[in-house]
Order: C-alpha cells, then sequence, then structure tokens
C-alpha cells in the first residue's frame, strides 16, 4: 500500500525593477486581449529562441514579468552542450514536432483559464496543485496524491521583500537560486518532479559584471543568506564552492555550493513565510502548518530571483531589469495510513481554515488534478472551472477553485474538499533517472558509480553529468569508465575535469554522455580516502562525510512540454525540446577515523614511546661504547659490593677520558 | 636504559636469560594458559555497559501487536515455499509491495568448487527478495538491513513471517531516520555473500550474481534472524564473523538491554548465564561458554548470515530462537517487540557503532574480557619464541656465537625452507586441482577426494627431511640447524603475532600446540619420542582435537569414528569457505603454518 501527498508551495515575487519601474509603465494601459497576444508573441518568441538561440530585439519591450520559469542552475550549460551535440553529431536529435499534437497543444492553451496579463505593478500570484502520486509500483493497490500549493506575488517593495531587495542591491546579485530540500525525491515512485532541488541546501548565484571581487561579494553573501534563513550557508567555502564550471555562462560570476548535510526544519520555514505579504496569516498560506509538514515524506524549499527582461537577460544592466522572486514548496504527504481518502480538513490542520485568498494577491487559485481519479466531490459545492494540460504525453485534467471569488468558499465559508481515489494505471515511467553509490570496501579505496537511466524506448540523447567531489576524496581520473549497458561507440564526447587542491578546492567533473535508448550507462571513477588532519574532523567523524548530489541534465525532445505538473500555460507551449535534470542521492562516505574517544590514551602513549622507547633505542643504535682496560677493571667493582657505588663512579670518570689510552676492546651493539 | 651499554651487566642478563632458560619458558607457558583460564572468572572480567550515548539514555517503547498475524504470514510463506520448491520469489514481492516496501530481486548462481556434503548442494541458483523501506526526509545515505533466511524444509519461515509483520509495521510508524532494508536470502551464506557483493559491488570470489536495482546509502547495522518455531525459549546470539571478526560489543549490549528489557531469556554459544561464579561449577560454565566462543572465532567461518556483513564495516549479528523443553516459553509477539526496540535504537544512532570494543571474548552475555586483558595470555605464549631465540643466539657465558667460515651456506637454509612453503602451496591448490584425476582412479566422491588429497599431502610432507638432505651438499652443520631454528623461531613468532592481532582465538590456539615444539625442538631429542610429539602437536592434529574439545563442550560428545568424519567434513567446510566467502583460515594453515611447522619438523632430522 502506497500512498504519498505531495504539497508544493510556489512563492513569485516580481518587482519592477526595484529602482524604476518605467518597463512596468510601458505595458500599462494595455487592454486585456492585446496583453493576451503579446503574451502569446513573447512565448513565441522565446520557443523560437531556444531553438535558434539568436535574440531578437523588437521584442524587447515586452515585459514578461510573470512566467519566467526560475532558470535551473544546469540549463544554459546545458542548452549549450546539448546545441553542440546537436551540431557535431551526425544523427540529428531534433525530431520535428509532429503538426498535430501542436495543434491539440495549442487548444489545449486556450482552454486555459485566462493568462494573466503583465504586471501593473508589483503583483501577487497564489497557487495550489494537488496532484496523487503514483506509486510506480506495478503491484501496488493504492496511489498517493500530490500537492501543489503555488502562490506567485509580484512586488515593488510593497510586496517585495525589503530584506531580500536589499542584499540583491547590496551584493549586485544578477541572479540567486537557493533550496532547502529535506529528503529524496524518489523519480521512480513518484514521477518526473516539479523545480527540483538536491537533498540539504542548494545555493547558486549570478553576481553582475559589476562586482570586482566575486569571491568576497559571495563570502558575504552566504553569511547574510544564513541569517535570513536560519540556515548554515556559512559553511559554504572554497572547499564546496567549484570554479570555473565548464559549460555555463558568464562562469566567472557564478558561485555555487551544495551542503547535503543541511538539516531543513521549521526554523528554515518561518523566515521563509515572512517573506510573503500576507505572511502565513491569510491565503493559501494558512495551510503552511509546520507540523504537518514536517511529519511528511520529501520537503523542499526553495526561493528563486530572477531578473525579467527578454529572454536572457544575464548581460544587461540592473537599471533595466524588473525582478522576479519564487517561492515555492514543495511536500509530499504518505497517506500510507489514512487510507484511499484525502481532504483538505484532513490533510492539513482543521483549524486552519482556508478561508479567503491572500487580499494582496493578483490571483489566487487552487488546482485538483484530477485525471485519474475523477471522484472529486467539492465539499463547498463550488462548481470549478476544469482546465486541461498534456504533460509527458500524459493528459491531465485540473479542477481549478479561484479563490477570489467568494462563491468558492460556499455557506461554510472555508474551503474544503474530498478527494478519493482509486488504483490508477502505471505511472509512465520517467524517461531520465539517476543513481549513485559508493563501491567497495576498507578504508583506503572506493569508487563512486552513478548509474544514469534513459528509459525512451527509442531515442537516444546526451546528457550533462555535473559532479563536484570534496577534496578528500582524491579521484583518481583515469580510471574513469562510462560504459552502457547496450553497446555504442564511445558515449562520452566531452569531459571538463578541474583536480582538486588540498582543502581549498574540490575536484568538478562535468561529462556529456550520449545515452543510447532504453539503457542504462554506469559511469564509475575510484578513489583514495585522505587522512585528514586531526582538527579537521567533524565532531562525528564516524558519521561519514557527505558527497553531494551530482546534477543529471538533459534537453529532451518531445512533442508535449514536460513540466506538467505545472499550471503555467507557458508550460503547455508547443516546444520541441525541454530542460529537465535529475539529481542523484548523496553519498556518506567513511574516512579513515583515528579514535577520538581515547585522545588522553593517544596522546599520552604516543608521548611516551617517542621520549622513551625511541629516544633509548636510537641512543643504544647510533652510540659505540668503548671500554677502557684500566688498573680496576670495572667487572671487578660488581663484585666488590660494598664499593659498587664508587666504582660506578669511577667507571663514569673512565669512559670520560676515554680515547686516551691505546688499548681498547670495543664492542658494537 | 643503561642496561644494555653496560656490557657486563648485559652480560649478566643473557647469562641468566641462557641459564634460566628453559624454566622461564616453562614458567611462561603454564602462566599464559593460567591467565587464559582466568579470563572466564568472574571477578576478573568486566560487566558490559553501553557505551554509545544516542542508543543508552533515549528510551523507546515497543508496541509491536502483530505476532499471530506474523506467524500466519509465515504459514503462507512455508505454503507457497512449498508449492514453489524454493524461495516464492512473485509471492514475496508481492507481499512486501503490498506492505509498501521497495522492492527488488537479485539472481545469483554459483558453482562450488566440489560437492559440499553437509548441504547437498553443488549447483547453487537462487534469488534474493529485498524491499526497501523508505525512511521519511531521509536523503537514502543510510540504512539498516533485517535479514532472514530463506532455508531448505520447514526451517525459519517463522522468521521471515516476523520480519514480513515488521515490516508492515514499521510501514505505519514515522520514526525512521535510516532506510530498512528487509533481505530474505536463498541459499543462506551464498546468498548473503551475492547480495553483499552486488550492494556494494565487489567480487571477490567470483560469483555470478545480476547488479541491484535499489540500495540504501552505506549500511550501519544489521540482524539477521532465524526463528523456526511458533514459540521459543530463549534467544541466542551469535557473533562470530567471517575470519573471526566480531561486531562491537554494543551491538550485543544492545541485545541483552532489551531482553532485560522485555523479560526475554537469552543465551550466548547457547549457554544461560548463571550467578554462581564462586562455585566450581559456575566457573567451569563460564569457562565452556568462553572456550566455546573461542573456538568458533578460531574457525574463521560465518556462524550465521550475519557474519559476512563485518567484512565491509557493518555491524551485525544473528539472532537465533531456540525451542527448548523449558517451561517458559516467549511467543512471536515479544520478540517482534524485542526487534522493534532495537531497531529503533539503532536508527537513533548518529554515527556507526564505534564507541565499544571490537576485540573482546565473552564467558557471559553480561561479562565480557576485552583485548587488554586478554592478549598478555597470548604475550607470554609469544615471549617463550623470543626467549629461545634469546637462548640459539647467545652461549652460555652471554656472548654472541660467532658465525665461523664453516658456517652454513645461504643455500642449506633456503632449501628447507622453500621446499617446505612449496609443499604448502601444493597443499593449498592440489586438493581441488586434482579432484577430477582423484575420482577418476578411486571409488570416492568428489569431496572424499579434496579431503583425502589434502589429508595425503600433508601427510606427504613428513617425508620431506630426507629428501631435503638430498639436496643439501654435504652434512648438516650444528650452526646449520641453530641458523634453521632462529629463523623458524622468528617465522613462528611473527606469523602467530599477526595472528593474534586480527583472531586472538586461532592465534592462542596455534600457539599453544606449536609455542613448545618450537621451543624444544633440536636434533639431539629422542627422535621417536620427538617426532610422536610432534605430530600429535601438528596444526592438522590440532584441529582434531579442537573439534572433539568443541563437541564436548556443545555437550554433544562424539565417538571417535564420528569425530574423524566430522574432522573431514570441517576440512571439506574450510575449503569451502575460503572459496566462497574469503576465509582466510584455510591459506593461513596451509601456506604459511603448515610450513612453518615442517621446518621444525626439518630440525628434529637434522644430520
Amino acid at each position: 500500500m502506497l500512498a504519498f501527498i505531495l504539497c508544493e508551495l510556489v512563492y513569485v515575487f516580481v518587482t519592477a525593477d526595484v529602482q524604476e519601474t518605467n518597463q512596468v509603465k510601458d505595458a500599462e494601459g494595455q487592454t486585456h486581449a492585446v496583453e493576451e497576444e503579446r503574451q502569446w508573441e513573447a512565448t513565441e518568441v522565446e520557443t523560437n529562441l531556444s531553438l535558434t538561440d539568436t535574440p531578437s530585439d523588437n521584442e524587447a519591450d515586452h515585459v514578461q514579468t510573470y512566467d519566467i520559469p526560475p532558470p535551473p542552475p544546469a540549463k544554459y550549460k546545458i542548452q549549450e552542450a546539448a546545441e553542440e551535440e546537436r551540431r557535431d553529431s551526425l544523427e540529428t536529435n531534433i525530431v520535428d514536432v509532429p503538426s498535430d499534437k501542436v495543434a491539440h497543444v495549442s487548444d489545449t492553451k486556450k482552454t486555459l483559464d485566462d493568462p494573466p496579463p503583465p504586471p501593473e505593478k508589483d503583483r501577487f500570484q497564489e497557487e495550489l496543485v494537488i496532484r496523487p502520486l503514483h506509486s510506480g509500483d506495478t503491484y501496488a493497490r493504492n496511489k498517493g496524491k500530490e500537492f501543489d500549493l503555488k502562490l506567485y506575488l509580484v512586488s515593488h517593495y510593497q510586496l517585495f521583500p525589503k530584506s531580500l531587495g536589499q542584499v540583491i542591491l547590496k551584493f549586485s546579485v544578477s541572479e540567486l537560486h537557493i533550496s532547502f530540500t529535506q529528503g529524496y525525491w524518489r523519480t521512480m515512485q513518484w514521477g518526473q518532479p516539479f523545480l527540483l532541488s538536491p537533498p540539504g541546501a542548494e545555493l547558486w548565484v549570478w553576481f553582475q559584471d559589476t562586482v570586482t571581487d566575486v569571491d568576497i561579494a559571495w563570502k558575504e553573501l552566504t553569511n547574510v543568506l544564513s541569517g535570513i534563513f536560519c540556515a548554515s550557508l556559512n559553511f559554504i567555502d572554497s572547499t564546496n564552492t567549484p570554479l570555473g564550471v565548464g559549460n555555463v555562462t558568464d562562469q566567472r560570476f557564478l558561485r555555487s555550493a551544495v551542503l547535503p548535510r543541511e538539516i531543513v526544519c521549521t526554523e528554515n520555514l518561518t523566515p521563509w513565510k515572512k517573506l510573503l505579504p500576507c505572511g502565513a496569516k491569510t491565503g493559501l498560506a494558512v495551510l503552511m502548518n509546520s507540523e504537518k509538514f514536517f511529519h511528511s515524506s520529501f520537503y523542499s524549499q526553495a526561493l528563486h530571483i530572477t531578473p525579467v527582461c527578454q529572454v536572457r537577460c544575464m548581460y544587461i544592466q540592473s537599471s533595466d531589469v524588473s525582478w522576479e522572486l519564487r517561492q515555492t514548496l514543495n511536500v509530499v504527504f504518505d497517506l500510507h495510513s489514512s487510507g484511499q481518502e484525502w481532504s483538505l480538513f484532513k490533510m492539513f490542520s482543521r483549524t486552519l481554515l482556508l478561508t479567503e485568498a491572500c487580499p494582496l494577491a493578483f490571483s489566487s487559485k487552487v488546482y485538483v488534478d484530477v485525471t485519474d481519479n475523477p471522484q472529486v466531490s467539492n465539499l463547498t459545492l463550488a462548481t470549478p472551472l476544469l482546465s486541461q494540460a498534456v504533460v509527458l504525453e500524459d493528459r491531465r485534467t485540473y479542477s481549478v477553485y479561484d479563490l477570489t471569488n467568494q462563491a468558492t468558499f460556499g455557506q461554510t465559508r472555508s474551503l474544503n474538499m474530498l478527494l478519493r481515489w482509486r488504483a490508477a494505471e502505471n505511472m509512465l515511467r520517467p524517461l531520465l533517472h539517476g543513481e549513485r553509490y559508493v563501491a567497495g570496501y576498507g578504508l583506503q579505496k572506493g569508487e563512486i558509480h552513478t548509474l544514469v537511466y534513459n528509459h525512451h524506448t527509442y531515442r537516444a540523447f546526451p546528457v550533462l553529468l555535473l559532479d563536484t567531489v570534496p577534496w578528500y576524496l582524491r579521484l583518481y581520473i583515469h580510471t574513469l569508465t562510462a560504459p552502457a549497458s547496450v553497446a555504442t561507440t564511445n558515449p562520452v564526447s566531452y569531459i571538463h575535469y578541474q583536480p582538486s587542491k588540498d582543502r581549498l578546492q574540490p575536484h568538478l567533473l562535468e561529462m556529456l554522455v550520449q545515452l543510447p535508448p532504453n539503457s542504462v550507462t554506469e559511469v564509475t571513477v575510484q578513489f583514495e580516502r585522505a587522512l585528514l588532519k586531526w582538527t579537521e574532523y567533524t565532531p562525528d567523524p564516524n558519521h561519514g562525510f557527505y558527497v553531494g548530489s551530482s546534477v543529471i541534465s538533459a534537453l529532451m525532445h518531445s512533442v508535449v512540454a514536460m513540466d506538467t505538473n505545472s499550471t503555467q500555460e507557458r508550460r503547455f507551449s508547443a516546444e520541441s525540446s525541454y530542460f529537465m535534470w535529475v539529481y542523484t542521492e548523496p553519498l556518506l562516505v567513511n574516512l579513515p577515523t583515528p579514535d577520538f574517544s581515547m585522545p588522553y590514551n593517544v596522546i599520552c602513549l604516543t608521548c611516551t614511546v617517542m621520549a622513551v622507547g625511541y629516544g633509548s633505542l636510537y641512543k643504544l643504535l647510533t652510540r659505540t661504547f668503548q671500554v677502557e682496560e684500566l688498573g680496576i677493571r670495572p667487572f671487578q667493582c660488581l663484585l666488590r659490593r660494598k664499593q659498587s657505588i664508587f666504582c660506578r663512579f669511577q667507571w663514569g670518570e673512565f669512559t670520560a677520558r676515554r680515547g686516551s689510552r691505546s688499548q681498547q676492546a670495543v664492542i658494537y651493539l | 636504559m643503561g642496561l644494555l651499554s653496560d656490557p657486563n651487566r648485559r652480560r649478566a642478563l643473557t647469562k641468566l636469560l641462557t641459564r634460566l632458560n628453559a624454566p622461564i619458558c616453562v614458567m611462561c607457558y603454564l602462566a599464559g594458559v593460567a591467565w587464559f583460564m582466568g579470563l572466564a572468572f568472574e571477578p576478573f572480567t568486566l560487566r558490559t555497559y553501553m557505551s554509545e550515548n544516542a542508543m543508552g539514555s533515549t528510551m523507546v517503547e515497543e508496541r509491536f501487536p502483530a505476532g499471530e498475524r506474523a506467524l500466519a504470514t509465515g504459514r503462507e510463506f512455508a505454503a507457497h515455499k512449498k508449492k514453489v520448491g524454493g524461495m516464492p520469489v512473485d509471492w514475496l514481492v508481492k507481499t512486501m509491495q503490498s506492505r509498501g516496501l521497495e522492492v527488488f530481486t537479485q539472481s545469483f548462481t554459483r558453482k562450488l568448487p566440489f560437492p559440499d556434503e553437509n548441504k547437498e548442494r553443488y549447483m547453487v541458483r537462487g534469488t534474493n527478495v529485498y524491499g526497501i523501506l523508505r525512511a521519511p526526509r531521509a536523503p537514502r545515505t543510510e540504512a539498516l538491513v533485517l535479514s532472514a533466511p530463506c532455508s531448505e524444509g520447514n526451517n525459519n519461515n517463522q522468521a521471515v513471517g516476523l520480519l514480513l509483520g515488521l515490516a508492515q509495521y514499521f510501514r505505519s510508524q514515522i520514526h525512521w531516520a535510516k532506510d530498512i532494508i528487509f533481505l530474505v536470502n536463498e541459499h543462506d551464506l551464498i546468498g548473503m555473500q551475492a547480495w553483499l557483493e552486488g550492494y556494494h559491488h565487489t567480487n571477490t570470489t567470483g560469483g555470478d550474481w545480476s547488479p541491484l536495482q535499489g540500495r540504501g546509502g552505506s549500511i550501519q547495522a544489521a540482524l539477521s534472524l532465524e526463528l523456526s518455531s511458533d514459540v521459543i525459549t530463549s534467544l541466542d546470539l551469535v557473533l562470530e564473523g567471517l575470519n573471526g571478526q566480531l561486531p562491537n560489543l554494543d551491538l550485543a549490549n544492545l541485545f541483552y538491554a532489551f531482553c532485560q528489557k522485555i523479560g526475554v531469556l537469552c543465551t550466548i554459544q547457547g549457554k544461560l548465564q548463571r550467578n554462581d561464579w564462586d562455585t566450581t561449577s559456575g566457573y567451569s560454565h563460564a569457562a565452556q561458554t568462553m572456550m566455546l566462543m573461542v573456538l568458533k572465532q578460531a574457525s574463521g567461518r560465518p556462524w550465521g548470515d550475519h557474519g559476512l556483513f563485518l567484512r565491509y564495516h557493518i555491524e551485525a549479528a544473528s539472532i537465533r530462537g531456540i525451542n527448548s523443553f523449558r517451561q517458559y516459553k516467549t511467543d512471536t509477539t515479544t520478540i517482534g517487540r524485542l526487534l522493534e526496540g532495537m531497531y529503533r535504537k539503532l536508527n537513533n544512532l548518529l554515527e556507526r557503532l564505534h564507541q565499544s570494543y571490537f576485540f573482546y571474548l565473552m564467558p557471559s552475555l553480561s561479562r565480557f574480557v576485552s583485548i587488554g586483558y586478554y592478549m598478555p595470555a597470548f604475550g607470554l605464549l609469544a615471549v617463550i619464541l623470543l626467549l629461545r631465540v634469546s637462548f640459539h643466539l647467545w652461549d652460555n657465558r652471554g656472548f654472541y656465537f660467532y658465525l665461523t667460515p664453516s658456517s652454513p651456506g645461504v643455500l642449506s637454509i633456503l632449501t628447507p625452507v622453500v621446499i617446505s612453503h612449496m609443499t604448502g602451496v601444493a597443499l593449498y591448490t592440489l586438493p581441488i586441482l586434482s579432484q577430477e584425476m582423484a575420482v577418476q582412479h578411486f571409488p570416492v566422491s568428489e569431496t572424499e577426494a579434496v579431503v583425502l588429497t589434502a589429508i595425503a599431502i600433508y601427510t606427504a610432507g613428513l617425508a620431506l627431511p630426507h629428501n631435503t638432505h638430498r639436496l643439501l651438499q654435504g652434512e648438516g652443520t650444528e650452526e646449520g640447524w641453530r641458523v634453521l631454528k632462529l629463523v623458524a623461531l622468528l617465522y613462528l613468532a611473527v606469523l602467530l603475532g599477526c595472528t593474534a592481532l586480527i583472531n586472538f582465538s586461532l592465534g592462542f590456539i596455534l600457539a599453544l600446540s606449536l609455542v613448545p615444539i618450537a621451543a624444544f625442538i633440536t636434533p639431539h631429542t629422542p627422535k621417536a619420542l620427538s617426532a610422536a610429539i610432534m605430530v600429535l602437536l601438528s596444526p592438522g592434529c590440532t584441529l582434531l582435537y579442537c573439534v572433539f574439545v568443541f563437541q564436548e563442550l556443545q555437550e554433544t560428545p562424539v565417538s571417535l569414528q564420528d569425530g574423524w568424519m566430522l574432522f573431514l567434513s570441517v576440512i571439506s567446510q574450510g575449503i569451502l569457505d575460503h572459496a566462497l566467502y574469503g576465509s582466510l583460515v584455510y591459506p593461513l594453515l596451509a601456506l604459511l603454518i603448515y610450513p612453518c611447522w615442517l621446518l621444525l619438523w626439518n630440525i628434529l632430522f637434522w644430520k
């Protein structure tokens, strides 16, 4: 019996430039229809751009503020890499999009509720998506559900949190992604996730090119953020910040780090909630009950700050840029014990009722995925709108509840809904899946195995594997192999490796691997475990040392867009390729560890051995003793016991005068 | 330290050592044996205590309720097992999945070097089924293992039932911070070996297994459950693993603590604890328990399915349910609660178990002898060898024996050394290589062929001295055997010292039998008597005595005939353990200890 619920909270703040708002003003006064049309154009342009990679200037005045996807950290590089791959490889990976499918997708888009108009001022949107999760097990009787809670907000220091705005300005941040995750997304059971983040804390920052010393800015920024989010981001230093990521735009200004050890709990949730304009007082945020959230199977909170302009605004001056802040929260609930029925009351606390939308919100909606489970009974008897989306060639139907409409809450003045589900048919297998483990035994050497699964039945595609390994695992890069389970010719077409420096810099390994269809590619590399200095061990050295997740990213070609989970319209556009990435498990590696439980004994023993044993042995081995034949033979002294003390004194004197006599018996020891 | 730099004092000391050498050696030997026997005396031992803080103060409540249901599942499992005639893979997969686990299977095949007559298997083909209970909000970095073997006949059905019952119960709990792997392994140790090698992607013994699909990170601890009856009278804890490795003592402490808490009778080596340490019978009881542990550890074989985990630095133990004729019975629910409590506490671990001892002997479950206490016993034996070295190095007046121009060449020393080791290599390789030939020419089975070949080569080695001498030029000199004896003494000292560091019991037993002959053998002793003593104290005969003593201690004495058969099967098991699991006792004996004994044999027949 498997049952899981995912709850995701997404908060997006878009502010039209903290200093100026001229961009936003441009958009003012336009009619809704025109807005919509423009939005479409923008989408089209962006689609073209992602294919052709040539920016068009004439669309520059369009401000697309609300649907920029938070660019995944590795997106740029994989796009480039994939494009490079496309150019290089003989067989083209671009698959022509069947026209009927495109038409269908377009239809789907039009059936969605109105796309929100561009922001006139700062704007805030909130959104909750609930979706039952497939367990992925063919024999499982019960399937889980998934919650998606999304809130969007756009702000202009009225809504945009000032604390973050100041940080952006002070450190000249161009783009910032930070995530805190507790748990591991089980791709094979739960399917392809939303914006994924690795277990622990992850931080990616692009600084603007005006920053002179990026390292200092990075150091200060991590400390500031660690204060804002109550997290141990101050543990980020040069040993876990890989420099020189190869396939990325503007790598000089990029800094990133993953802290796989970071434990995420309520103290991280509270500051995150405080960034919302309504706090947790009203709107969808009332559901954020930390007691429930931290009894879940998976918890991930993230914050993405991206500059909003045309498509990519990496090079655009900050004065031209408006900012989008997106806050997301994903939670998977395990309904194993509570049976096949779910309701809002049951899921969240009864004392926290969803009674109204946040008054500051531009839109506030609840989406429930009813594709496999049509039996949603709205306890408040409001009629939801139905919308459709296609995800991974899988059609999804959502019922939508608009919280800004008072009718949604019905007579009870609170929204509740009940979902009963039956066993759904098998989940579509995720196309890309990664696993990682440490092989071998003993404390000297080991081997990191990274398994990359391509579950596509007929299509090969390249993936970019990004691996950051701490310096205390000394990688033997000559042992790097990447054999696939099916015969291919040299699947690895690009390797970028930056060796570590002890106590300064981690290993960085980037590989472009071509995955044959329906195959497993196993990337292995051997390592040696370093012996640390005794002050470098953590307080719990026998727990082991963490190695962060590796990122497997790919530009997938498909007739339908990937983010089926997302309710954002643009995601369902007729893109012929989409970007996706998965994380592998972090690793826990034991290093040779001294017995710290007896430091005193160790110190004492060592000192004693060194001082007494070694010292005297060394003396005995290196000194030559010469016995002088004198009037009184020393052993005669021994016989004469009464005078033995005197004789010993004499003996000392005799040896002091050694070398003065010719007759000497030399004994070598 | 003027002691050594003063030539006169040094000479006095060496004189003392050489004059009183034999009495000191005898004293040391007796003192060593006495020290060892004293270890079982309760006032000399320490009481066990929980060192690991994470498992100490954190009390857990055990509420496992479903013992009856577990037994029903066990019966269902038995029925399916009978129907399929082996591991009911499909049923297990379905059952585990319905309990909310991620289920994976692993198939393996293994061809034994020769048929195992004890377990009647040669070509082994099987499947392991394991389900992983994913801990909520855990990033798959740590795991615990609970395993139960799928055995032939009606054995261990209750263990599998209880395992599935616990899996269902654990699934509904929210405490877990580590993934829990529920493993049902087929063909006991062979299946376990395949699973562990698959999990860690190693291949030490050339098995053939399919790679694992699901993992839970680094395994922190493992328990293997063996339960063959619905009610039990006591639980037996088995600790001895491959090559005499032991799990951290805290694992035994944990088991003992929960047995005390829940009120289950617990034993170690099948022997209950007694309180009358001050009586003779109480002492002999403790001594017997400790001797059993020493013998089991010395054998170097895994005494339960847990034994193979230890190689991977995973603390593991087997828990065996015993149903005897006692009145007081414990039901399955209670065992389930005990296991639940143990897993809850293991789940609390922040680090690997490392606080307590890894080297210890247990005269009872609540008492232990740490390495610092038992090592002197071995040290007293080993010092005899060094004393004899000094004896042969210095003459009676305390001077060195100077090498005269007539001293033996390197060749005359090297020849016996090389030939002895060649015999050792033959003993190690030939039994398995020549089994086919032996089967063709003699009316024996493969297993008998292997064992009898080994014994034949072992015995043939006794004829070596005469053959060695043919190779040597001329007569052996007085200095010749002295140098050879020095070499043999130092060699044996190093060998035994290293062995005792890794596996104290093996080192100690070998020292008990080899040190006397190494100390006192010269060409001048009466040939026939010395030869008889040497043969009686040779490693092979030591093994034979150990078999008898072991049976005696287990209170299942055997006749001479049965003992001999048991001896033969022990040899075959030793060879199999080496081939299947990488046990090092057989190569150690064949390649190092036996040649060393042959060197001493050479000295006896030195001409």
